[in-house]
């Protein structure tokens, strides 16, 4: 029999396991396999990092005007400064520039409202985004109203193209593939089998080919009156393409919602589309953030494949400031600054999610 | 006035007729014949499998029933959407694993059905939901998740969140079987005290002591059938059927 009434007392970890040196040992240092790992990686990195932060930062150009500013042998980013104009606007006319920044303020402006936590009036702000700002966007990029000039689409491009083929591609692409998700488990066989033969069929083909459909094949189709703008056809199809893919992450996050869910809300009185909405799927796309984040990341990257159908987008136009005779030889600082520029806004996406998922996390498993 | 008459009505809230069910090939409930009158407690008994929550879930269609009658509050339960959802919210329903809403708080698990569907407004609601927490002894948890709860609590809150559609039955799908044996209790006190004030019950349940306090009838189910139906004194000390024998021997006998 063990009898101790004694309280011990707490005494401090062994100065090996914490600290700086107890960090070292973990993770590093670990065993001999690990330890000699940390040397292999830690020498490729030196020697690799080393020079490329010497080309991209120390002996790197940025001020000047034309390619005999460069050089120290390093970056031409001067290439990129020059240029810059175009690769933000495209072939949007100069003194219109405005009109494209005043869109971008007031999307800035909107989102970091909607991303800082103390704001207040959120819902408000948000449905203003997502319904009143389209509107204005769209006047501002396209004009023909309100005095403004009309600017074709084929005017646009760079940065703002891309922009506005990923933004509308997001948002159009969630509520469609919710649609299709709940329509392929209804217990509905017309609207199951239908919901299943589009995400099948749209899955199954190359968003290249969809995109040469919608601009090669679509208009041979359709009588020569109706004219539908390049654009708006590629944008149907990046949309029609992306919900089908959203459809499979929500399906997946919709099947691990437990059976006991739908009765409870059943019992309750809910009808379906209460139910669905109130109780289902904001348990669903929350549990499907990472899925979905990856989706929209995947579908920004896309956009630049518009470059086959003569849509100038970003990594387009910095391509065809290459053959440029006067900048000929930079295509290095093209691509990696391309390459930044998505990585950007690739990696806000991935963060914004991690602090969503954070923020939305009630402290419970899914029952 | 007895314990088996208290607050009995003559008014029939259920009614089944000849009910049949399958599961595919299986013959899950097989002529079951049963009527509830309002205020009285049911408890359903029986080994698993017997039918017993099949019988219940049928009652506000959780389950749909093949062949009879489902009657309650004399409306008849068919494929008609908008009798179904005039009965659901007439019939309140505790689970066995609670099912309460994780990404809501216990208040607004409890406001969302009267707002919903029954377009309270969300002061009044959340008065109610606070006046049935109170009753469930948990008002001081009304601003936690579901997932921040014991068992005990969340089960007692899943009773708060059907009352507060002011429901005339409850239904209670074994109530308690998922709970650590120290939360039985203050759920069965929960339970008792709703019986005492006359609420229309049918409760799965293998909880003897609760149905000796306060059920009017006790059903013995085994096979998809009932088999034994009585009040719970006769029912416990002069059990008539040998199934009924065999199986409250194994249930006491520990």
């Amino acid at each position: 029999m063990i009898i101790n009434d004694d309280k011990l007392p707490d005494l401090p970890p062994p100065p090996s396991t914490v600290g700086v040196i107890g960090w070292l040992r973990t993770n590093l240092f670990s065993s001999w396999l690990n330890s000699l790992l940390t040397v292999i990686v830690g020498y490729l990195l030196v020697i690799n990092l080393v020079p490329l932060i010497d080309w991209a930062f120390l002996t790197s150009d940025w001020i000047g005007e034309t390619r005999e500013d460069c050089t120290s042998g390093g970056a031409c980013w001067v290439f990129i400064s020059v240029r810059l104009d175009q690769f933000i606007y495209g072939f949007y006319p100069e003194e219109l520039y405005w009109r494209i920044n005043t869109m971008y303020v007031i999307g800035v402006i909107l989102i970091t409202a909607l991303i800082i936590e103390s704001t207040p009036k959120k819902p408000l702000i948000a449905a203003f985004t997502l319904i009143i700002f389209p509107i204005i966007a769209f006047y501002l990029l396209y004009g023909g109203a309100f005095g403004l000039e009309v600017v074709e689409t084929h005017k646009w491009g760079g940065l703002t193209l891309t922009l506005v083929l990923a933004c509308v591609g997001i948002v159009a692409s969630l509520p469609f593939g919710v649609l299709l998700a709940l329509g392929r488990r209804s217990e509905m066989p017309i609207v199951r089998s239908l919901c299943t033969a589009f995400i099948e069929v749209w899955r199954g083909v190359p968003l290249i080919s969809v995109l040469f459909m919608a601009s090669v094949m679509l208009p041979l189709f359709v009588s020569g009156e109706t004219h539908m703008d390049k654009l708006v056809r590629a944008l149907i199809g990046i949309t029609m393409f992306q919900s089908a893919y959203m459809a499979e992450v929500i399906r997946g996050g919709l099947q691990a919602i437990p059976k006991g869910q739908y009765e409870a809300a059943m019992a309750l009185g809910l009808n379906y589309w209460k139910s669905m909405g109130l109780i289902i799927l904001p348990q669903a796309l929350k549990l499907m953030i990472p899925g979905i984040v990856n989706t929209f990341i995947a579908l920004f990257k896309d956009t630049s494949l518009v470059l086959i159908i003569g849509l100038f987008d970003l990594l387009a136009i910095v391509q065809a400031a290459l053959s440029d005779p006067k900048w000929l030889g930079y295509s290095v600082e093209g691509y990696v600054f391309v390459a930044f520029v998505f990585w950007v806004f690739c990696f806000g996406m991935s963060r914004y999610s991690q602090g969503l998922e954070k923020k939305l996390h009630t402290g419970h498993g899914a029952r | 006035m007895s314990t088996e008459t208290m607050g009995v009505s003559d008014e029939v809230k259920i009614e089944l007729k000849d009910v049949n069910k399958w599961y595919g090939e299986f013959h899950v409930l097989k002529d079951i014949n049963l009527t509830v009158k309002k205020g009285e407690r049911i408890v359903i008994c029986g080994p698993s499998g017997s039918g017993k929550s099949t019988m219940i879930r049928c009652l506000n269609r959780l389950e749909e029933h093949q062949a009879g009658q489902i009657l309650v509050s004399n409306t008849e339960l068919t494929n008609d959407l908008k009798n179904i959802e005039t009965i659901r919210r007439e019939v309140g329903m505790v689970f066995q694993h609670f099912n309460l809403f994780p990404h809501l708080t216990v208040l607004e698990n409890c406001c969302l059905a009267p707002i919903w569907v029954r377009k309270t407004p969300r002061k009044e609601a959340e008065a109610t939901a606070m006046k049935y927490l109170e009753r469930v002894k948990i008002p001081d948890q009304a601003f936690k998740y579901p997932g921040q709860l014991s068992g005990g609590q969340q089960q007692r809150v899943a009773i708060a969140r059907s009352l507060c559609m002011n429901p005339e039955v409850m239904l209670f799908d074994e109530p308690t079987s998922a709970l650590d044996p120290e939360m039985i209790k203050e759920v069965l006190d929960v339970m008792i005290e709703l019986a005492q004030e006359g609420m229309t019950m049918l409760c799965v349940t293998h909880e003897m002591g609760f149905a000796k306090t306060v059920a009017n009838r006790v059903i013995f189910m085994d096979g998809g059938q009932i088999i034994e139906e009585n009040d719970p004194h006769e029912f416990f000390d002069n059990p008539q059927s040998e199934r009924t024998k065999l199986f409250l021997s194994q249930i006491l006998a520990h």
